[in-house]
């Protein structure tokens, strides 16, 4: 790397805490965006109420849901995900702690990053019950897609990519990492054709999932013939050109931690990276037909657990806890 | 002249406008300005004042105010139509600013240490070693440079005759430098068309100055020393301004959890463990900079900071026990102080003030209320003032009763027609009060940044410019 970076200089371990969640944060908006956005586009028929649950259970926030709420319908999912300021899993409670965070580091993020997320944080504070009526829906899902992807595309050209930069980007796939699971273990076994009916492909819970994990076009230029269950679990999982796979997200992680142990020189790192690697072998050690065979569920249950662990080793050892 | 453009119809009646500067030979910069304000229709002035606004309230150039448990961020109003100092006033007013900081390092060095002037009866002993902000543990404390007040923003107005007279030495922890620098940035923004050619000094180098400064107090025999703001966090109300100094220097922005006293120095907690720290410019007041000598209750400090910057550890900017320097009573005594120092003249002057504590002040201050403004000597923020000739009579008497239970508390002064300045408000543009506070940087020697925060008093008649009581901001353009 070039010698003008100056590994000298430090960064204040609550500030790359904070890189850390404004990142994740604002990933959980478009995350959230998404699978909004996919769930009201195929909640139309009777089993919608099922798909909106599903939803819910993606996040764990079937309790906190029905503490608010009697019915899982798209009514009620948006209220709660779009303008409950109250509910800790909504987009005004993730927008709300990114600006914090982002105040927090305001003197090391660019001004354009800030600007774009003050502006973004008032878009989503002035949404009211009028613009998530069922028509307005999707174009709230893409204000928001759009909102975030402008930030990454802002921080990619913009945000200095000193130690910083490194624990933001970690936050972010992390995130990713973390979504990728949970989607697949919400969705992948109530696609699995059931043997005893053999009922055929229902391809457009297929193309849904894969719609909300934003690889829906690369899916279908690699698998062109159709869909097969290992195929889908296989791309979302392992695939290594998917920007949104668990195995890229762990693979940049992976960089990333390196490069803050080699070049900042934090020992910290050491335990995220002992872990991290451990994490990466039983993924890459396994073919998708074994971890089908063994249980998909237990084997992501597992993921989400060691991924929270990372992230925790990450902010205890580096980041002042 | 164009009958809707900005200066059509403008009228400052006999007050000293720094704009028109009627009497005063014609000055080339300032023709040029007026002629482009005179073209510039007030419809489309006021579109750039909508789009200035906005601009702020998007990059949350703000002040954060908190009531109920919500936070609102507030704009500081800016007016767009400039505050020009000639060369000529610059030079008097860079001078007069140098000269007061000497005066008030001297003062600060001298009563910490030997109290000469107190001895020799020029300062009441009383008001300086019974005064809340004097404090003990600097007593006998040799600060690098002999500095104290390493960042000093003064106060100064101009009367009806455009004298330059100081109002207020603000000697503890000064804010608003960066709405001097955010200012011009709008400024050159929307604009630029009015300043083009005109030459304006800049005022970019505050964060370079400011740096330096820190760098020449750090502790002897280190190289290339740590220097970081210290912030009493995200909910402070200038948080914005620390974000800005942190961002200006290229230092980080730290609050008290971040620091730790260990082994006898200062360290910051960072991803690579503990780091060493040299010099703090601290955004923090006296009573929560260290739990161990001053408020117990502070959550804000640092503990053990005083005893690691008395061993010399690390340097503090602004100094601890600078408000006894900057106290509205010791004020008065200015001029005095600045003779007995540096035997000089003051270069700029103080407004003509009686302190209550003495007899003959408390007696023609009751004599002569009515065209008075009385101002409690501890309060900042323009709060529990009277101003005089604007008061009703129950208010004066009211104030009047005040002010005989406890005179030691004010101080007065007659009332200042202050300078006005051409403004844009609501139903048009008017002539409205305005003030300055230039800011100077001292480590080794002083440094004054080419501008000062112009605050304007919003509402019509009105002389209190703080920002906290409706007043605004004006872009200050000091001519090459």
């Amino acid at each position: 790397m070039s010698e003008t970076v100056s590994a000298s200089k430090h960064l204040i371990a609550r500030q790359a805490g904070s890189a850390l969640w404004l990142a994740r944060y604002m990933e959980r908006i478009e995350n959230l965006a998404r699978l909004l956005d996919v769930t009201k586009t195929f909640a139309r028929d009777a089993e919608g109420g099922r798909n909106w649950l599903s939803l819910l259970r993606i996040n764990d926030d079937t309790a906190a849901f029905f503490a608010r709420h009697a019915t899982p319908e798209g009514a009620s999912v948006a209220h709660f995900y779009l303008l409950d300021a109250e509910n800790p899993t909504s987009v005004q409670s993730a927008i709300r702690y990114a600006r914090e965070n982002a105040r927090t580091l305001r003197a090391l993020i660019s001004t354009e990053m800030w600007l774009q997320i003050n502006v973004f944080h008032g878009e989503i504070r002035a949404l009211s019950a009028i613009d998530i009526v069922p028509e307005g829906l999707s174009g709230v899902c893409a204000m928001l897609k759009e909102g975030v992807q402008a930030h990454t595309g802002i921080t990619e050209g913009t945000f200095y990519r000193d130690q910083c930069w490194h624990f933001y980007m970690m936050g972010r796939h992390l995130e990713r990492a973390d979504q990728m699971t949970r989607l697949i273990d919400t969705r992948f076994n109530a696609l699995l054709p059931s043997a005893a009916t053999d009922a055929a492909i229902d391809a457009g819970g297929w193309n849904e999932l894969l719609r909300a994990a934003a690889g829906y076009h690369a899916y279908r230029r690699e698998h062109p013939h159709g869909y097969v269950p290992r195929e889908v679990a296989g791309f979302l999982l392992l695939n290594g050109a998917f920007p949104r796979s668990a195995g890229l997200s762990l693979a940049q992680l992976d960089w990333h931690l390196t490069t803050l142990r080699s070049r900042y020189h934090l020992r910290g790192c050491a335990p995220a990276l002992t872990r991290l690697d451990h994490l990466r072998t039983m993924l890459a050690s396994q073919t998708v037909d074994d971890i089908l065979g063994r249980g998909l569920s237990p084997f992501l249950d597992w993921m989400q657990r060691e991924l929270a662990a990372l992230h925790d080793d990450i902010v205890t050892r580096l980041c002042g806890g | 002249m164009r009958q809707d453009g900005v200066l059509a119809g403008y009228d400052p009646g006999n007050l000293f406008c720094e704009m028109l500067r009627p009497g005063e030979p014609p000055h080339s910069a300032l023709s040029l300005l007026h002629e482009r304000l005179r073209f510039l229709p007030v419809e489309a002035l006021r579109r750039r004042a909508a789009d200035a606004e906005r601009d702020l309230l998007e990059r949350g150039i703000t002040f954060t105010v908190y009531s109920d448990a919500t936070a609102i961020d507030r704009i500081l109003p800016f007016d767009l139509i400039p505050r020009v100092i000639t060369a000529d006033e610059w030079r008097t007013l860079e001078t007069g600013v140098i000269q007061r900081v000497r005066a008030l390092n001297l003062f600060l060095y001298d009563v910490y240490h030997e109290r000469k002037i107190l001895a020799d009866g020029v300062v009441p002993r009383e008001l300086v070693l019974g005064n809340a902000a004097y404090r003990e543990a600097m007593i006998g404390f040799d600060p690098p440079h002999g500095t104290y007040v390493h960042v000093c923003g003064t106060d100064i107005i101009r009367d009806d005759n455009g004298r330059f007279l100081v109002l207020e030495d603000n000697a503890r922890t000064p804010s608003g430098v960066a709405y001097v620098v955010e200012n011009r940035h709008m400024s050159l923004r929307v604009l630029s068309d009015l300043m083009a050619g005109l030459q304006v000094r800049s005022v970019d180098e505050y964060g370079l100055q400011l740096h330096r400064a820190m760098t020449e107090i750090a502790p002897a025999g280190v190289s290339d020393p740590q220097v970081v703001l210290l912030s009493p966090g995200i909910f402070n109300s200038a948080y914005f301004e620390h974000v800005f100094l942190a961002r200006e220097m290229g230092v980080p922005l730290v609050e008290g959890r971040d620091l730790l006293v260990e082994d006898g120095r200062v360290w910051m907690r960072t991803t690579a463990g503990l780091a060493p720290v040299h010099t703090i410019y601290r955004r923090l007041d006296d009573d929560f900079l260290d739990p161990d000598a001053f408020r117990p209750d502070s959550q804000l400090g640092v503990r053990g900071l005083m005893e690691a910057w008395q061993r010399g550890a690390v340097s503090i900017a602004n100094a601890v026990g600078t408000g006894v320097a900057d106290d509205k009573a010791v004020y008065a005594y200015m001029p005095r102080i600045i003779r007995y120092y540096l035997n000089e003249d003051a270069i700029l002057s103080n407004v003509d003030t009686r302190s209550c504590a003495e007899p003959e002040g408390l007696t023609y201050t009751l004599a002569h209320l009515h065209e008075l403004v009385v101002k409690p000597v501890a309060e900042s923020g323009g709060y529990g003032l009277l101003i005089g000739p604007h008061a009703s009579k129950v208010e004066l008497d009211e104030f009047r009763a005040r002010l005989k239970a406890n005179p030691a508390n004010y101080i007065s002064q007659p009332m200042v027609k202050l300078s006005v300045s051409p403004t844009l408000c609501d139903n048009g543009v008017k002539a409205r009060h305005i003030d300055l506070r230039p800011f100077a940087v001292t480590g080794r020697d002083t440094w004054v940044l080419p501008g000062g925060l112009t605050r304007v008093a919003l509402r019509a008649g009105s002389l209190v410019v703080n920002s906290s009581q409706g007043g605004g901001s004006k872009d200050t353009w000091v001519l090459a």
